[in-house]
């Protein structure tokens, strides 16, 4: 509650400060729109921008989905087959040392405009951090634990399942937690490089017609949402773990 | 050798481990022989990293980053494999399994049914029944060490392998610990790794310490153990094993 109380009290005195910049600088509404106009242009545009957002929010949780579960499934796969850590472990790392912004581009022009390319962009994205946070986790299990596993008879699977994945938990959640921010990026520029929907369009949009209000409104839903999102996933994640706190 | 006729026999199997071991081309013993006396409490003590634990994870068949030439036997030939129950010093409970649930461990990791009267009897035995739902971090250590001993017991094998289970406790909970995991752990073979001496002087039928040099079979006292903390025949083979120890 006192951390509530004490982020509306920063966000008020943010927001104060910006309004008190617009006013005392005289800076030009196309340049940095106060506030005020902000939110009126937000309000007038609630109908528009709502409808873009449905867009990013689709794009953003499929890809979410879809990448965290990828993720999750290739750690496991690293951690049963021996063949899997020898040949796709050096792939993997080298995939990261490609910029995957530097990919959109090209994810357009073979899945087009619409919102395949940007979920794509989204797992891509994802994938790598939920992957390797869960990997590390599942590898770095109590050898302690695995030595009690060993002399009980435990089998490989059940120790992977039972023993391995729940210990890894806490470290899957820092990689879905992670994942909740790096997702909204994706898609944004997926969207950037070639679409016709989705907030990030609608902000390019809004940029190239001088409605720089229209534009910061856009930029604040996503904001609101990235933040619900990460809040959403971190209480899913702790759930996912909660005698490690 | 050991006194065999002064071993207990109720149908239990001892063992041997009989050989040399090398960690990186370092030599940590050779030709060494140790007897598990069936059916009793064989306190191996030594001063740290003399190879104790080493030994016992020998017998327990655990990974020692060494190689070890020599053999392991037990008295009625069936390997040790899949016969040892272990207990080391830290409790190892899985922190998202509730009391109950890590004292059902194995089963659970063998994918067995769970055979969920024996782990109450269990973890009433120990003295845990009201605390059998709650997570191992609302538990002191002690506590702790009393789930894992029952998940020991649950695991119901004839050789017990104890890696100092009692170093990180307190004295009094230590010498409390001492007395539950004795009478629990009764018509087993056990094997305590200590560097306490007074553990193994309350605890041991037999003592070996462990030096540099080798094992030293050293003489237990003559009542049989678990002894008194305070007896003065418990406190005499305290000095007497602490002189052993701090010899050249």
């Amino acid at each position: 509650m006192k951390r509530i109380i004490d982020t509306l009290i920063a966000f008020t005195l943010a927001v104060g400060a910006w309004q008190l910049v617009v006013w005392l600088s005289d800076v030009p509404h196309y340049i940095l729109p106060g506030p005020i106009r902000v939110w009126s242009a937000f309000l007038f545009n609630f109908k528009l921008i709502i409808e873009h957002a449905q867009i990013t929010i689709a794009e953003v949780l499929i890809g979410l989905v879809i990448g965290s579960a990828l993720g999750m499934a290739t750690a496991l796969h690293l951690m049963i087959s021996a063949s899997t850590r020898r040949f796709m472990l050096p792939v993997m790392v080298f995939s990261q040392a490609v910029p995957v912004f530097a990919l959109a581009p090209i994810l357009t022009l073979w899945l087009g405009y619409g919102i395949g390319s940007k979920i794509v962009m989204a797992i891509l994205i994802i994938y790598f951090p939920v992957a390797s946070n869960f990997y590390d986790g599942l590898h770095r299990t109590n050898p302690g634990l695995l030595d009690l596993a060993k002399t009980m008879g435990a089998s490989k699977i059940h120790t992977l399942f039972r023993l391995r994945l729940p210990a890894a938990l806490p470290s899957l959640g820092s990689g879905l937690r992670l994942a909740a921010v790096y997702a909204p990026i994706g898609a944004v520029i997926g969207e950037w490089v070639g679409s016709s929907k989705g907030l990030g369009y609608l902000m390019l949009l809004a940029n190239g017609r001088a409605k720089i209000d229209l534009m910061f409104a856009t930029l604040f839903v996503l904001a609101l949402f990235t933040v619900g999102l990460h809040a959403v996933v971190g209480r899913f994640s702790k759930r996912l773990s909660d005698w490690a706190e | 050798m050991t006194a065999q006729s002064s071993e207990r026999s109720n149908d239990l199997p001892g063992a041997n481990l009989q050989g040399d071991f090398n960690h990186q081309s370092h030599n940590l013993f050779t030709d060494l022989n140790l007897r598990v006396a069936p059916g009793a409490w064989t306190c191996l003590l030594g001063p740290s990293g003399v190879g104790k634990s080493t030994l016992l994870r020998l017998l327990a068949g655990l990974n020692t980053g060494g190689i070890f030439t020599g053999f392991i036997q037990t008295d009625d030939a069936v390997p040790m494999d899949g016969r040892i129950a272990y207990m080391a010093q830290s409790d190892l409970l899985a922190p998202w399994l509730n009391i109950h649930d890590n004292v059902l461990l194995g089963a659970r990791l063998r994918g067995d049914a769970p055979n969920h009267d024996l782990a109450n009897d269990l973890i009433s035995r120990v003295g845990l029944k009201e605390h059998s739902l709650k997570g191992p971090a609302a538990l002191s250590g002690g506590m702790r060490q009393r789930v894992a001993l029952a998940r020991a017991l649950m695991e119901d094998r004839p050789f017990v392998l104890l890696d100092e289970p009692f170093a990180a406790l307190d004295a009094k909970t230590r010498s409390e610990m001492q007395e539950l995991a004795f009478e629990m752990l009764t018509k087993r073979t056990v094997l305590l790794v200590t560097h306490d001496p007074a553990e193994a002087a309350r605890l041991g039928h037999h003592i070996r310490i462990m030096k540099k040099t080798g094992l030293i079979k050293h003489q237990t006292p003559t009542s049989p153990p678990i002894r008194a903390f305070d007896a003065p025949e418990t406190i005499e083979a305290q000095v007497r094993l602490m002189q052993q120890l701090r010899a050249d």
